[in-house]
């Protein structure tokens, strides 16, 4: 037991064991003090060395949530690239018109359900609340669907009564297309709308997200804008190949696309939050390296102070004995 | 001194977005003037935030309408875990139509079509090649762009004969012994599915 605490000392008193052989027991029960002569007041240096202890635990862990959110940002990233194709035909055919005039909006926030992964949360928060600013009017009314746990929390603060559906626990089992278009499916039953905004933040880079906001408009809005001529002007000079009427084959067309972007729009959010979830625990490990070189030098500063003045006692001890 | 400096920190950063024109992802970055319209009226109500990005900023333009017909049909072929063709140049693709097989060869009118099960056919040159499609939307543009989105598909050479007469059979008796209507219509499209992997395989 002397040895193990000689080893917390951190051997630094090896000169002074002979003396000090009586007292270690002693000292070994009294962990705050440390090891020196009996009766000596000495500086705890427990405290920073604790710190220390807390800090260091905190490093290793947020460096291996980096290292889990990367492998998972690997696996992500390929299925979202893949799948970028999809919703690019849509957009082709019925062009994207986010500036469109409508009364029923339904807003849908993509986030996620674990923390811990930057701003982008916020980020898909903020601009959903804008959308509802923008698209507000006398006759105009917003509603949100969330899916997701942090955006949900966010939004209920002050927009609870226009949540008409949320939905958490996606990322539960793997993400796929089956368990998109029942969502979507779910949706449509649901919520009455004329137009849907999809908000999520695209994946760029590992370092970049961009929020986005996809446009799906109901069939009566699309027959209404192809009408009324622009991006869909040309809608009309296409035929329609199979079933009766051209309202049938334009709802089916508007359900397919809603899940189509749905699942792109996913997959990008999952690929955003496990690359900001990178970057913060990556910042988050080096500020506690730095954290923990401070509280080295002062640990170690602390520890110099206590044995200067231990030796400065004891030679003025020793001093006024002899002269 | 300082004005040197601070020219040079300024003249910086455009030498460095010109060189940074495709950074580290791989989408394409192509921003049109269409939605101008909605970042202008997001910036009026909401100045602090940028506006966000739409679809089209991440979209490669296509091209317009040429005035002849083009030699060869650019197909898209996507499903949602991969882009099976994409931009591929073919000279005819066979798509299966809710009203039938439908031939599409460079310069066909612009059409809207939804797929129903069956096969479908590329065929490059002397090449032909095969997939079974569960279901999907066909877009036939007027610049001879096919896009083809289905949901599932597969090579005609990777299906297993033996399955598909046994999910033939197992759901020709759940169609007859179905109760409610959800269990008859589940029933009926699993029927219709098998049917056509079978004249898939057979024809």
């Amino acid at each position: 037991m002397a040895m193990a605490a000689l080893k917390r000392e951190g051997k630094r008193f090896a000169p002074l064991i002979a003396p000090n052989r009586i007292n270690t027991l002693r000292s070994s029960l009294a962990p705050s003090e440390e090891q020196a002569p009996f009766g000596l007041r000495t500086i705890s240096t427990q405290v920073v060395r604790n710190r220390m202890k807390s800090v260091k635990s905190i490093q290793k862990i947020t460096k291996a949530m980096k290292m889990v959110a990367a492998s998972k940002l690997r696996a992500i990233q390929v299925k979202a690239e893949n799948s970028r194709g999809l919703w690019q035909p849509f957009t082709a055919l019925l062009g994207d018109t986010p500036s469109v005039d409508v009364k029923k909006n339904v807003i849908v926030t993509i986030s996620s359900d674990k923390g811990l992964c930057g701003g982008i949360n916020s980020t898909s928060v903020k601009t959903s609340k804008a959308m509802h600013k923008l698209n507000s009017g006398p006759d105009k009314e917003n509603k949100y669907v969330v899916l997701g746990e942090k955006a949900k929390v966010q939004l209920i603060r002050d927009s609870r009564k226009d949540i008409e559906i949320s939905i958490t626990e996606l990322q539960k089992y793997p993400l796929n297309y089956t368990q998109v278009s029942v969502l979507a499916d779910d949706v449509l039953k649901n919520v009455e709308f004329d137009a849907l905004r999809i908000v999520f933040n695209k994946f760029h880079s590992v370092v970049s997200f961009m929020p986005t906001i996809a446009t799906v408009l109901s069939p009566e809005m699309v027959e209404r804008e192809a009408e009324a001529g622009g991006m869909l002007g040309n809608l009309d000079s296409y035929e329609i190949e199979g079933g009766e009427t051209k309202s049938e084959i334009l709802q089916n067309l508007g359900e397919f696309q809603f899940s189509c972007v749905m699942f792109n729009a996913v997959l990008e959010n999952a690929c955003s939050e496990q690359g900001a979830r990178m970057s913060a625990m990556d910042s988050s490990s080096r500020n506690a390296g730095e954290m923990l070189d401070r509280l080295t030098l002062s640990y170690n500063r602390t520890r110099q102070a206590s044995i200067t003045t231990e030796l400065i006692e004891i030679i003025s001890g020793a001093s006024a004995l002899t002269g | 001194m300082f004005r040197h400096l601070t020219t040079r920190i300024l003249s910086r950063p455009t030498t460095v977005t010109a060189a940074r024109a495709r950074p580290f992802s791989t989408d394409v970055a192509a921003a049109p003037a269409a939605d101008e319209a909605f970042a202008e009226a997001w910036k009026k109500v909401i100045p602090n935030i940028d506006p966000p990005k739409t679809p089209l900023h991440f979209m490669t333009p296509r091209p317009s309408t040429p005035s002849s017909i083009p030699t060869k049909l650019t197909v898209n072929f996507v499903l949602p875990y991969a882009s099976e063709l994409s931009a591929k140049e073919v000279d005819m693709v066979i798509i299966p139509a809710t009203t039938g097989q439908m031939g599409v060869l460079p310069g066909h009118v612009a059409t809207i079509a939804e797929l129903k099960p069956g096969v479908m056919s590329v065929h490059e040159g002397n090449d032909v090649t095969k997939y079974f499609v569960s279901s999907g939307f066909a877009f036939i543009h007027a610049n001879s762009y096919a896009d083809v989105i289905a949901v599932e598909a597969v090579p005609i050479d990777q299906i297993d004969p033996s399955q598909v007469q046994k999910g033939l059979a197992d759901f020709t008796q759940k169609l007859s012994s179905a109760s409610t209507d959800l269990e008859k219509a589940e029933a009926q499209i699993g029927v219709d599915v098998h049917s056509a992997l079978n004249s898939a395989l057979t024809g």
